[in-house]
Order: structure tokens, then C-alpha cells, then sequence
């Protein structure tokens, strides 16, 4: 192909899109090939496995201290959810806090921002694209947790009826829908996060600081949710109704607080995703 | 294409930073279609911030830019599909192959299509002389397989416009001397390319248009030979009878003889014919050594226009 000038008549050519070459498609291409998020991931998947272990290993030393910890060793169903509710205060938030802290600003201390807007991708589609595979990486990192738990938890530990808070008893594979489902609301349980994350990810070229931020603020969250004091702000923080997704596991499923904790979610989706479009398409590109 | 428009043309561009350093102040650039443009300047005269300025990275904060007749800033880029830019050395994801780097890239554009992508990619992986090392992660490339693969980058599509910023940075003279005649060979097909260097001889030879910048303000705009002829000639004479050729240079009516050394010299203006002088000097027994005139390089124009100052501006 030749420098030709078939440009030069001004119109620029539209052409089809294609799903698998789209820039969407390259970027979850490029995060989940990329060393450091697979290291994420794969300690994320050693979690279940080390609490299944550690569940076989030591259930006979103490009769278990309740919740879904003890439950794992009559079904080996309960690690998924046992699993879940170990990560999702600390270890799913810290994975996406360095993910999301680093969408924008990764690209700008590394130079690739600018030649990304030039190229043109588009501010706005620039932004859009890194939020929803944000989105897909707190689906993936979720399942990824729930998957590894799974297969451990079959592994290790019998099956069969499972018992339910509320006392009933369903079989196997009304549980299983119930932990897909229960996965599908952890993942929606982080885009509050996912949004932060990438809206302090815009302010920044230094993206160590802004992935600080991102990790340290479900820190700062779960303490200030600890304070009685602070009573009056618990119902707006993002991690507020964090657990509510044990809800499912009650017939007829309770969801006052999942609905609760979707609105919180999509609260923080809305303002962060603002700020950050706000932020992104009106500064100065110098790195 | 606009007939009547430039391929960038920006007036009265300005941008003051948040410090409240004017970066660049009132720049009235026309770069014209199908030049090769050489973008001067010292360090910190606003070269760069007037790039980012044209590519839509830098919202000017007076006056505007525009490329082929169209405004370009943060929310209109699609102008930008038509141009390919090396802006302050080229930048990589460290982790993906040279291949896989350009296919990004690619990607990120709209309007590129992905059915001929790794053709595209093929080609300009050519171009620059990659194909061997493009399944190389980036991280393991050289300092000038980088640049080279910034300038792959620029030419994944065929484009009107190249605006590169010190495009042979970190190159060996080999690499320099391809990537010379690549510009040469693309602005030879109707590219017109923005060029930014430090390296005036590269200038001198590939560009046909310059303009030099100097603490953000434009201080000269013009022709290659334009700029040169601001500067006069000098006639040379190497001798060791340095008096006797002072004299016969006065009598033939060499204005500003100068004697240095061996070396004696004065202006070449138009009344005087060096043929004449040649044999003056000559019939005055004078041992001519060396002998000719010396037209001034864009170096001697540069620093005329710019000043000796060494340290960088504020």
C-alpha cells in the first residue's frame, strides 16, 4: 500500500464495525494478558483454595464458629460463599482499587495516552471503554473467586441439600443458580469502586497514587462503618450494603437491601462517571 | 480537500499554563499543503506545547488551530485520522510486542479498518524497518527501535499530514539516513510533513519551508532560502600574506574585511565578482592557500535569530 492521497478528498471512510477489533476488544485483550493483572487474579484464586484447605485440614479441630464457614464442611457449595464473603471486604476491592487507579493514569505516566487521543480514539470512547472493561474485570475477578471456590469446595467436601438461612432446603442446582447469582451481585457490589477508582485515575499521571487512593478508601470505608457516630453517613458509603447479597441465600429471597445496594452502586457509577468525563475531556493532555 | 486552506494554520495561538507562564504567545503558523516543514527553536521556546496544541491535547487558552480548515480540540479529533504524530519520543505498553503495540493503536481509531489491520501493520512495520523485531516485547527494544516504532505508528494509515517531533532521536547514522529518506519518499507522494528538531543540517537538507521559534513567539516564517538570504555570504581567502589580501579585497570594494589567522574574509555582496577578486589577489602576489565563498549555514541563521544564550529560556 502506497501513501496514497485517497484521503485527501476530505471524507472519512466509515467502516464496519467488528466486535473483535474493536478497541474494546484490544483492551480487554491487553488487561487480561498483561503480567500484573493475571498475578491479581491468580492470587484471588488461591484464596478458596488455601480456606478449602484449611477447612479440611483444621474442621476437626473446633466444632466451627457459625456463618457459612462452618456450613462448608456439611457442602462443599458454602465455599463459594464463604470465599465471597472473605474477599469482598479486603482482597476484590484491593484487586480493582490497583486496576481502576491505573486505567488513565497508567496510560499517561507511560506516554500511551496521548498517542491514544491522537490516534483519535476519543475522549469520551477512551473513557467509556475503560469503564465498562473496569465493569468486566469486577465480573471476572468475582467469578474468578467463585469458580475457584467451586471447583475446591466439590473437591473437597461433600454435597447435596443445601440449607438455606431461613431454614429451607434447596438441591444443588437451584443452589448453583443461586451462586451464580450471588456472584453477579459481588461484581455489581465493586462498580461504586470501579467508578472511583477511575475518576481518581484521571486526576493523576502518578498511577501508584492513584491505585493508593483507590485500595485505601475501602479501608477508610470499613472503619468509618464501624463508628457508631458517624451513623448518619454509613447509608452513602459504597461498601454500606456490601453484604446483602446473603440475602439470596433466604426463600423468599429478601431484597429490600440488595435493591438497596444497586441504587448506592449506580449512585456512585453516575456522580463518578460524571466527574471523571468531566475531568478527562477538558484537560490537558501534558504527559 | 480545501483548496485554499493550509495543511495547519493557527492564529493567534496562545497558551498561558496554570503557573501563569505564557508557553506560547500569539503564534500565526501556516504550514502549506504538501511542504516539509522544520520546526525550530531552543529548548523551552514552546515547540511542544504547540504541538499538543495542534493535535487536540492542549486546549490553547487564546486564538486557535486548525488542520486542513478544521478546528481540532478535545472533542473534535476526527480531523486527526488523516495525520500521524510522533509527539516528545515515542511511547509504548512495555509489555505487549511491537506488533501488538501498533495493533492497539489501531485500534483506538475509529475509522481504521480492522479487516486490513495486519496488513497495515505489515507495512508500516516495513517502512521502518521492524519486521524482524516485532514480536519482541517493546520493553526489550533499543532506544531506536522504539523510535522506530513510534514512527510505525504514525504510518499505519496512509496520511495528508506527519507532524514529528525529533523523529531521529536516539537513531544511528543508518537509521537516520532511512528515516530521512522515508520523509523524503512520503512528502514526495503529497505528505506534508511538520517537522521538529534540534538537528539543523537534517533540516537543511529535507525541509523546503521553517519557521524558528524563540520564548513562544514566532521569530521567523519562510522558505529554507529565504531565511538563509536574511544572512550574507562571505568571500574566504586562506593566505599567509593576510595584510596584502586585506588590501586588495578593500580595493576591489569588499565591505567588512576581517582578518583572522590566516583567514581573511569580507562580505560577498552582489558588485563583487569572485572571479575578478581571484585574479586581483593573485596578480598581487598574494599565496593563495584556499579560496571561496561561504554561504551562511541555517545554524549561523538560527542563532541569529535566537541568541547565543546557552542556558534554557524561562
Amino acid at each position: 500500500m502506497s501513501q496514497s492521497s485517497a484521503v485527501l478528498t476530505g471524507t472519512i471512510p466509515r467502516t464496519r464495525w467488528s466486535p473483535r477489533g474493536s478497541l474494546l476488544a484490544n483492551e480487554l485483550r491487553t488487561m487480561f494478558r498483561r503480567n500484573r493483572n493475571l498475578a491479581l487474579l491468580g492470587a484471588l484464586a488461591l484464596i478458596p483454595v488455601a480456606l478449602g484447605v484449611a477447612l479440611k485440614v483444621g474442621t476437626h479441630r473446633h466444632g466451627g464458629d457459625g456463618g457459612f464457614l462452618a456450613e462448608v464442611s456439611n457442602n462443599g457449595l458454602f465455599l463459594v460463599f464463604a470465599a465471597l464473603s472473605l474477599t469482598l471486604p479486603v482482597f476484590l476491592p484491593m484487586a480493582l482499587g490497583v486496576v481502576s487507579g491505573d486505567s488513565i493514569s497508567g496510560e499517561a505516566a507511560q506516554g500511551t495516552l496521548r498517542y491514544l487521543l491522537v490516534a483519535p480514539a476519543g475522549r469520551m470512547r477512551l473513557l467509556t471503554v475503560k469503564a465498562v472493561s473496569l465493569a468486566i474485570f469486577c465480573l471476572v475477578s468475582t467469578a474468578v473467586v467463585s469458580g475457584a471456590a467451586l471447583l475446591t469446595g466439590l473437591a473437597l467436601f461433600p454435597t447435596g441439600q443445601v440449607t438455606l438461612l431461613s431454614g429451607d432446603s434447596i438441591g444443588m442446582g437451584a443452589a448453583l443458580v443461586k451462586a451464580v447469582w450471588i456472584t453477579l451481585l459481588v461484581a455489581a457490589s465493586l462498580l461504586g469502586l470501579a467508578a472511583i477508582g477511575l475518576f481518581v485515575s484521571t486526576l493523576t499521571d502518578t498511577p501508584i497514587a492513584a491505585m493508593a487512593v483507590a485500595t485505601g478508601l475501602t479501608i477508610l470505608a470499613g472503619i468509618l462503618q464501624v463508628i457508631p457516630q458517624l451513623s448518619a453517613i454509613q447509608p452513602w458509603l459504597y461498601t454500606y450494603q456490601w453484604s446483602s447479597y446473603a440475602d439470596l441465600l433466604r426463600d423468599p429471597v429478601y431484597l429490600t437491601n440488595i435493591e438497596r445496594n444497586l441504587l448506592i452502586q449506580l449512585g456512585y457509577v453516575v456522580v463518578f462517571g460524571a466527574a471523571a468525563w468531566a475531568r478527562l475531556t477538558t484537560r490537558d493532555i501534558t504527559s | 480537500m480545501n483548496g485554499d486552506s493550509s495543511a495547519i494554520s493557527t492564529s493567534g495561538l496562545s497558551k498561558r499554563y496554570r503557573g501563569g507562564q505564557l508557553a506560547v504567545d500569539g503564534l500565526d503558523l501556516r504550514v502549506p499543503h504538501g511542504s516539509v516543514f522544520g520546526f525550530l527553536g531552543p529548548n523551552g521556546s514552546g515547540k511542544t506545547t504547540t504541538i499538543r496544541m495542534l493535535l487536540g491535547l492542549i486546549a490553547p487558552s487564546a486564538g486557535g488551530a486548525e488542520l486542513f480548515g478544521q478546528t481540532v480540540d478535545a472533542a473534535h479529533v476526527g480531523t486527526l485520522t488523516r495525520v500521524g504524530a510522533l509527539i516528545e519520543g515515542p511511547a509504548h505498553y512495555p509489555y505487549l510486542s511491537g506488533r501488538a503495540n501498533l495493533a492497539r493503536y489501531d485500534a483506538a481509531d475509529r475509522t481504521a479498518d480492522p479487516g486490513s489491520r495486519a496488513t497495515r501493520i505489515e507495512h508500516a512495520l516495513e517502512q521502518v524497518g521492524l519486521s524482524n523485531a516485532a514480536e519482541k516485547k517493546a520493553k526489550a527494544y533499543s532506544l531506536g527501535m522504539k523510535q522506530r516504532l513510534g514512527l510505525a505508528c504514525a504510518l499505519l494509515q496512509p496520511r495528508d499530514l506527519l507532524i514529528l517531533d525529533e523523529p531521529t532521536n536516539g537513531l544511528d547514522p543508518q537509521g537516520m539516513r532511512e528515516i530521512r529518506a522515508l520523509i523524503t519518499s512520503l512528502a514526495s507522494q503529497g505528505t506534508t510533513i511538520f517537522l521538529s528538531s534540534h538537528l539543523l543540517d537534517e533540516i537543511e537538507q529535507v525541509c523546503t519551508d521553517v519557521a524558528i521559534m524563540s520564548r513562544g513567539r514566532l521569530v521567523s516564517q519562510g522558505t529554507v532560502a529565504e531565511l538563509r538570504e536574511g544572512l550574507k555570504a562571505r568571500l574566504v581567502v586562506t593566505t599567509p600574506d593576510t595584510g596584502e589580501a586585506a588590501t586588495v579585497l578593500k580595493e576591489q570594494g569588499g565591505a567588512d574585511v576581517r582578518t583572522d589567522g590566516q583567514r581573511v574574509d569580507c562580505d560577498a555582496q552582489n558588485g563583487l565578482e569572485p572571479d575578478v577578486v581571484c585574479a586581483a589577489l593573485v596578480g598581487a602576489g598574494v599565496r593563495v592557500l584556499a579560496y571561496g565563498i561561504e554561504r551562511p549555514s541555517l545554524e549561523d541563521a538560527f542563532v541569529a535569530l535566537t541568541g547565543e544564550g546557552f542556558d534554557v529560556a524561562e
